[in-house]
């Protein structure tokens, strides 16, 4: 009997990769995706074959690691939430043009509803825009079995292979039968040499190639077995669900779907398929979750030959993830019969942890900066986003991995005073340094505070790249060691801080205020291994 | 068999180690298993909720529809109240009285409990302290657990396999406060649910 796990998706896609025979996973921890790594790190085959797995400073350089072993033959896993691929879009799509030698799977877990986000961006987009052959699975077993079939791909057709997950499928559990591991692949060198150094004249032949085989890879998706056509009787409608949507359209219909329905989990989108669905039934409904990346593929701008529905239409709702319920509306079907809501429940918003230093830097922060008529703080990605909400206020922006900073940079540059910035450990070393740099070059008037936890604080506590060496990095960039400033984030040294901030924020030039307290979480953790031992 | 369960509480409260006992559980007993969970910036001592769904055919959703939960479990009175539109009619609500007050507009405690009381099918105890009197603090969401047990359709002797499976690196000692708390929220709950 095989063996049956039970597994999160982002664990399944894990447990599939090792089993893949994976020789190195690359990331930097983010929502939705971070425990496919975190599981990688912790499971004993990854230690007895040394799969490398250690944290990378951001996407952008895990992204290119990995590019780098697959130069060399072995199976990559690369591992980041929606955003983040941000970051790494420009290796991204350029591995595309150098294409893969061993398997090169990028996972992004896009975060619909944005339950940890800043925006619903959809990955699919950069799959289509990169000519990279996406997958997106429905179940957490075909997560599992979907990542080995994704390393074959890649290695048959030389490409990376975009792998999407979305919030519900990363992080919801499920009963998952496991395979024995593969081997991992030996060292070995790309035949086709030449595509991997991208000057404009190798650029042109490659390119022509990468289209080429986009179009192979779509009769591939056409002949995928995560893609298929159910026939239904009733044709007046004619479904295309993908990806987790998927699973809301069967919910509703326990006794099978009566109309035909087209399950799409691999892309190129299979047009073929498309057309045959369109020509069977008299209207379309598009169930996808995140952005309207079929229905507007199908949609087009010209007059329709017949009625498409979805979420450009309205009948699901534009933006949010998918829900049974919203899927059940979609299809004209009654809602259930439900409880009324109470009418006395409040939200109750999350907040920092009681103890946590964030608070004793903002408490400091913005006794000193409300001293201004005008100080303004810029922030960033992190924990200390939540200062933003009572009873601090404390911040102004928040934008993305690094932003404080270069805002910060050029607010000063237009005359604001204090232009103060707010950033933690992880996210300086992830983006933040480039931006000091410039500060220095510029000679620009801010004031950034590394709220330093020693750890990557808001994804659960993983490693922090410069943890121990954050001064020496902003020495190094050229920050007068005179105006790095360490503090003890405690209610006892508010004073103290608040003098320092002063002075910093008087200093007409670059200065950086480390206020360095260990997270109140992974304190307790490391209270508690203490204790066993 | 088919159990459609919503856990609701405050971040860090615990409610992904019930979800875990019954997953492993029903795993143990052959049993189809969704749970979504919550992960990520929304822990941070704001409301949490995970959908577990338990089933002995194909579980389609990973969330569970409005109307459709058979049970709601938590750890926090008003999170229990938060997540009504979910119950199904005859569906049950397993609750902790001790309200978890880290809101300046938290609800009068007085209309919270006379909502409470109203539902047709609840569970209400101050699993806080029974935990207490039977072992640790620290173990209410397995007296809470011990509560829903009654309505699980899943044998008590299962269960207590989990509990002593996902708590044996942290020592006997806590082992056995986390099945005493998980019994005496087990003996409050057959009084209430046996009428």
């Amino acid at each position: 009997m095989p063996k049956r796990e039970l597994l999160l998706g982002d664990e399944a896609l894990a447990l599939g990769a090792l089993h893949a025979g994976l020789s190195g996973v690359f990331a930097y921890p983010g929502t939705p995706s971070t425990e496919i790594t975190e599981y990688i790190q912790g499971h004993p085959l990854a230690a007895e074959r040394n799969v490398h797995r250690t944290w990378s400073t951001n996407e952008k350089t895990a992204m290119e690691e990995a590019l780098g072993m697959s130069f060399v033959g072995k199976r990559a896993l690369v591992c980041m939430k929606h955003v983040g691929l941000n970051v790494a879009a420009d290796a991204f799509v350029n591995s595309g043009m150098t294409g893969a030698h061993g398997g090169l799977v990028v996972v992004v877990a896009d975060d619909p509803s944005m339950h940890s986000s800043q925006n619903e961006q959809d990955s699919r987009f950069y799959g289509q825009f990169a000519l990279i052959p996406t997958f997106e699975p429905s179940t957490q077993q075909e997560t599992y079995d979907m990542i080995q079939e994704a390393f074959d791909l890649s290695e048959r057709y030389q490409i990376p292979v975009l792998m999407r997950l979305t919030t519900r499928m990363a992080h919801s559990r499920a009963v998952v039968e496991v395979r024995e591991p593969k081997a991992e692949n030996p060292l070995s060198y790309p035949q086709k040499a030449r595509q991997w150094v991208l000057m404009p004249g190798n650029s042109r032949l490659r390119y022509k190639e990468l289209i080429a085989d986009n179009e192979r890879l779509e009769l591939e998706a056409a002949e995928s077995r995560f893609n298929h056509y159910a026939e239904g009787g009733d044709k007046r409608l004619g479904i295309i669900a993908s990806g987790i949507a998927y699973n809301y359209l069967m919910e509703n219909y326990p006794d099978g779907c009566p109309y035909p329905v087209l399950k799409i989990s691999q892309y190129p989108l299979p047009k073929e398929l498309v057309r045959r669905l369109a020509a069977e039934c008299h209207e379309l409904l598009v169930i996808e979750e995140g952005q309207p990346f079929i229905e507007q593929a199908i949609r087009g701008v010209l007059p329709e030959p017949l009625k498409i529905r979805g979420r450009m239409s309205g009948e699901l709702p534009r933006t949010g993830e998918l829900t049974p319920d919203s899927v059940r509306a979609a299809l004209g079907l009654a809602p259930h019969r439900a409880h009324a809501a109470s009418q006395i429940v409040v939200p109750r918003p999350p907040a920092l942890c009681q103890g946590c230093g964030h608070r004793d830097m903002y408490t400091a922060l913005t006794e000193v900066v409300r001293e201004f008529p005008n100080g303004k703080v810029f922030s960033d990605i992190g924990c200390y986003t939540l200062g933003w909400l009572a009873p601090f206020h404390a911040i102004d922006t928040c934008v993305d991995m690094g932003a404080s900073i270069t805002m910060a940079i050029g607010a000063a540059h237009a005359g604001q005073h204090p232009s103060v910035a707010v950033i933690g450990d992880s996210t300086f070393t992830h983006s933040g340094m480039t931006g000091l740099l410039d500060a220095v070059n510029e000679g620009a008037n801010i004031t950034v505070v590394i709220s330093d936890n020693l750890t990557t604080g808001m994804t659960g506590g993983q490693d922090s790249a410069g943890t121990g060496r954050l001064e020496q990095i902003c020495a190094g960039i050229g920050v007068d060691p005179a105006h790095i400033r360490v503090v003890v984030p405690l209610p006892k040294n508010r004073e103290e801080m608040k003098r320092i901030i002063r002075e910093e924020i008087a200093y007409k030039g670059v200065s950086v205020i480390i206020p360095r307290r260990e997270c109140i979480q992974t304190a307790k953790r490391h209270a508690a291994a203490r204790n066993k031992k | 068999m088919k159990k459609d369960i919503i856990l609701s509480g405050v971040g860090g409260q615990g409610i992904l180690s019930i979800a875990t006992v019954i997953g492993r559980a029903a795993l143990a007993e052959g049993l189809q298993i969704k749970q979504a969970e919550v992960h990520g910036m929304s822990q941070r001592g704001g409301d949490v909720q995970s959908h577990l769904r338990i089933s002995s055919s194909e579980i389609r959703s990973d969330l569970i529809p409005r109307g459709g939960a058979d049970l709601i479990v938590s750890l926090e009175p008003m999170e229990a109240l938060r997540y009504l539109p979910w119950l199904s009619a005859e569906g049950w609500v397993v609750t902790n009285t001790v309200p978890f007050v880290n809101i300046p507009n938290y609800p009068d405690e007085k209309a919270l409990d006379a909502e409470l009381h109203a539902l047709p099918h609840v569970v209400l105890l101050d699993a806080d302290a029974l935990a207490r009197e039977a072992a640790s603090p620290r173990s209410a969401n397995m007296a809470l657990l011990g509560a829903t047990a009654p309505l699980l359709d899943i044998a008590a002797e299962r269960l207590e396999e989990g509990i002593r499976a996902i708590f044996a690196r942290k020592g006997d000692a806590v082992v056995e406060a986390n099945l005493a708390a998980f019994r005496a929220g087990y003996e409050t709950a057959k009084k209430q649910t046996a009428r």
